[in-house]
């Protein structure tokens, strides 16, 4: 077989809140079990390459629209995906991912289109704080991360939620759920990152591209540690909400 | 009579304050002062000669260097040198010396646009701007457009900007006087996305940037330049004019250098000779206890602070060149941003094959960060005891030689820590 394929798509648009560490932790988790990997970081000004796993992540409104409508004209990503490519996308990258997402402006942008969610500019705070979330779209133990969005998303009616929240805001469309699956695809607003805080989540995505029912396990005791504190610390209470200026959007 | 009230309130609530050792008490004081004259601030500088200093990383240590290099005029100079960059800090800090015809503030970048409004300076100081604490300011473009709206209302402003990094060139684009300094960046990647146009930035390996896409945004032509010989280790202020000034620092890094040079180009529009600027930089050794050498734990230890993935890029080169111990101490309290995601953008795989323990009420993001760079290490959440645990292994690595000084970086409040902990 030849090397699985892992990008980082946009970091340079993309890359604002930590997510690049979720290519970096598939390409680690797959060495360490002797599959061959190769990482990349694919830049916004070049043609996206083909991959198996793609990992999208968070990043501010005028760079995020910028890597829709490059994603688009792309057309690697859709086209991949349908050929059924992996896909992490988080947060600013979970939306695009999705049909459509807030400009700057506040305007609805045309997205990817992978997942049939819409997500629109919420009202006055943004979502802020710890996440704490049952993984009931993947059968999965609970997922932790940190949020920071402005978005609301409402996912169609066929479209599998990721997980539904215990604590936190996760979509924020008044269904209590948090990311959306689809094949594949798997969105959230979860950051940490999200595969360095859940890596059977991780493992999974792993499995999905390589074709394979079990992976060999890894060492993962600083996660648990992690894990611990970070499902421990936060229980049912969370930081809350906190007062933003109304006209952010993500 | 408001104001008086409020300037002996605030004096009254900072001595009492420290009297009973509850810190410097700049912020209990500057808060009750505030409340009785809301203008406060405003009050306190007017009639003085005010520079401001903004941006991500090295606002304390550039307004130290400041404020020393004004002095060197001959005028008593206030400044808010603990760090304090509120207004409550700021009024705390004007308060006590009513006098100094000269005010040096450190600010806040979220704070630029109300400070500036109320304090009138005749010079700001943009430093850089990239990503720190996002779960605080969101995003560093809105930081960049709020900073842009501001320095476009104030005409009467100076600024000097740091010409390498694009948003701080597209803050300042709109301003009427710019002094345009080279001072370098050592992070870009949140400045690749066009300010001006949403297009995209491209960086030439000299430092230089335009928009590719077109929309005429570019680098502008420096009044100053930041030059690095011999290997990095001495540093040199090039004048656009022709003049050339060495600068001899006791403090260490590029990054210190460069706010060396912006603090001599501001201290140059408020009349200060470049050289008696730069010679009185010269002997601050201590900025709010960053790079002192002490005893922790009893462990000779030298103290770092970084804060963000600019800031600790910087740093990991400094400390790159050394093989003894380090001690990585990270927080997520209210003062450090609450995520630290960013933890995945500090190229921490440059400590592989040193000594590392991982401290700090997050230590067990470091631990999972550091696992998958590659970096063995210890955690050991206690700093002052992870000083001594570095201590220890250090004296294996270097086969019981000693006289070796561990390194201990921290963020913000983990660098407090430090900082306060018993030798």
């Amino acid at each position: 077989m030849t090397a699985l394929r892992v990008v980082v798509v946009y970091p340079d648009l993309l890359g604002t809140y930590g997510d690049g560490g979720n290519g970096l932790i598939l390409a680690r988790r797959a060495a360490w079990r002797g599959i061959e990997v190769e990482l990349t970081q694919a830049p916004s000004d070049a043609a996206l390459p083909d991959a198996d796993i793609y990992c999208l992540g968070g990043g501010e409104d005028g760079p995020q629209v910028r890597a829709a409508r490059s994603l688009i004209d792309d057309k690697t990503l859709a086209r991949r995906a349908a050929d059924g490519a992996v896909v992490l996308a988080v947060c600013a990258g979970y939306q695009i991912a999705g049909k459509s997402f807030p400009a700057a402006d506040g305007e609805p942008h045309e997205g990817v289109g992978l997942l049939d969610i819409a997500t629109t500019k919420g009202v006055g705070a943004r979502a802020v704080g710890e996440v704490v979330a049952d993984a009931t779209g993947l059968a999965l133990p609970p997922l932790t991360g940190f949020e920071n969005h402005g978005g609301r998303t409402a996912l169609a009616p066929e479209t599998i939620p990721l997980a539904t929240v215990t604590a936190g805001i996760g979509n924020g469309d008044g269904s209590g759920t948090e990311g959306a699956v689809a094949d594949r695809i798997v969105g959230t607003y979860l950051h940490g990152p999200v595969l360095a805080r859940n890596p059977v989540l991780a493992d999974l995505l792993l499995s999905w591209a390589l074709d394979v029912e079990e992976l060999a396990p890894l060492d993962d005791s600083a996660a648990m540690a992690l894990r611990e504190e970070r499902l421990g610390t936060i229980g049912g209470a969370r930081g809350g909400w906190r007062r933003r200026s109304p006209n952010k959007t993500r | 009579m408001r104001f008086r009230l409020a300037v002996v309130t605030t004096r009254a609530v900072n001595a009492t304050s420290r009297r009973l050792g509850r810190g410097q008490g700049t912020v209990a004081g500057g808060r009750s002062g505030l409340k009785v004259d809301p203008n406060l601030l405003q009050h306190l500088t007017a009639g003085r000669a005010v520079a401001l200093v903004t941006g991500t990383n090295g606002k304390t240590t550039t307004t130290r260097l400041l404020a020393a290099a004004l002095a060197a005029g001959g005028d008593r100079v206030v400044s808010n040198e603990t760090g304090s960059n509120m207004p409550p800090g700021h009024v705390a800090a004007l308060a006590g010396d009513r006098a100094a015809p000269r005010a040096v503030l450190e600010v806040d970048e979220i704070y630029l646009p109300r400070v500036l409004a109320a304090t009138k300076p005749t010079t700001v100081v943009l430093l850089n701007l990239s990503r720190d604490q996002l779960d605080r300011t969101n995003e560093v473009r809105m930081v960049a457009g709020t900073w842009r709206a501001a320095l476009a209302a104030a005409p009467h402003v100076t600024v000097v900007a740091n010409a390498d990094d694009p948003l701080v060139v597209w803050s300042a684009g709109a301003a009427a006087n710019v002094r345009w300094v080279a001072a370098g960046m050592g992070w870009q990647l949140d400045a690749v996305g066009c300010p001006s146009c949403q297009g995209r930035i491209g960086f030439d390996e000299d430092g230089s940037w335009a928009c590719v896409t077109g929309c005429g945004f570019a680098r502008p032509e420096p009044a100053a330049t930041l030059t690095a010989t011999d290997h990095g280790t001495t540093f040199h202020g090039v004048w656009a004019d022709g003049r050339s000034h060495p600068l001899t620092l006791a403090l260490p890094g590029r990054f210190n250098h460069a706010n060396a040079l912006m603090a001599a180009v501001a201290a140059e529009t408020q009349g200060i000779d470049v050289a008696d600027g730069l010679a009185a930089m010269a002997a601050i050794s201590d900025v709010a206890g960053r790079f002192t050498i002490r005893h922790v734990g009893g462990v000779r230890t030298r103290l770092m602070l970084a804060k963000n993935p600019a800031g600790w890029s910087e740093l990991l080169d400094l400390v790159g060149g050394d093989d003894g111990p380090v001690v990585v101490s990270i927080n997520a309290r209210t003062a450090d941003g609450a995520d630290p995601s960013w933890l995945w953008d500090v190229p921490f795989e440059r400590l592989a094959n040193r000594v590392v323990v991982a401290t700090g009420d997050r230590c067990r993001d470091l631990s999972v960060r550091l696992h998958y760079a590659g970096v063995s290490h210890v955690m050991e959440a206690d700093p002052v005891e992870a000083v001594r645990v570095a201590g220890h292994d250090g004296d294996d690595a270097v086969d019981g030689i000693g006289n070796y000084t561990v390194d201990a970086i921290g963020n913000y409040t983990a660098f407090g820590d430090l900082l306060g902990a018993k030798g």
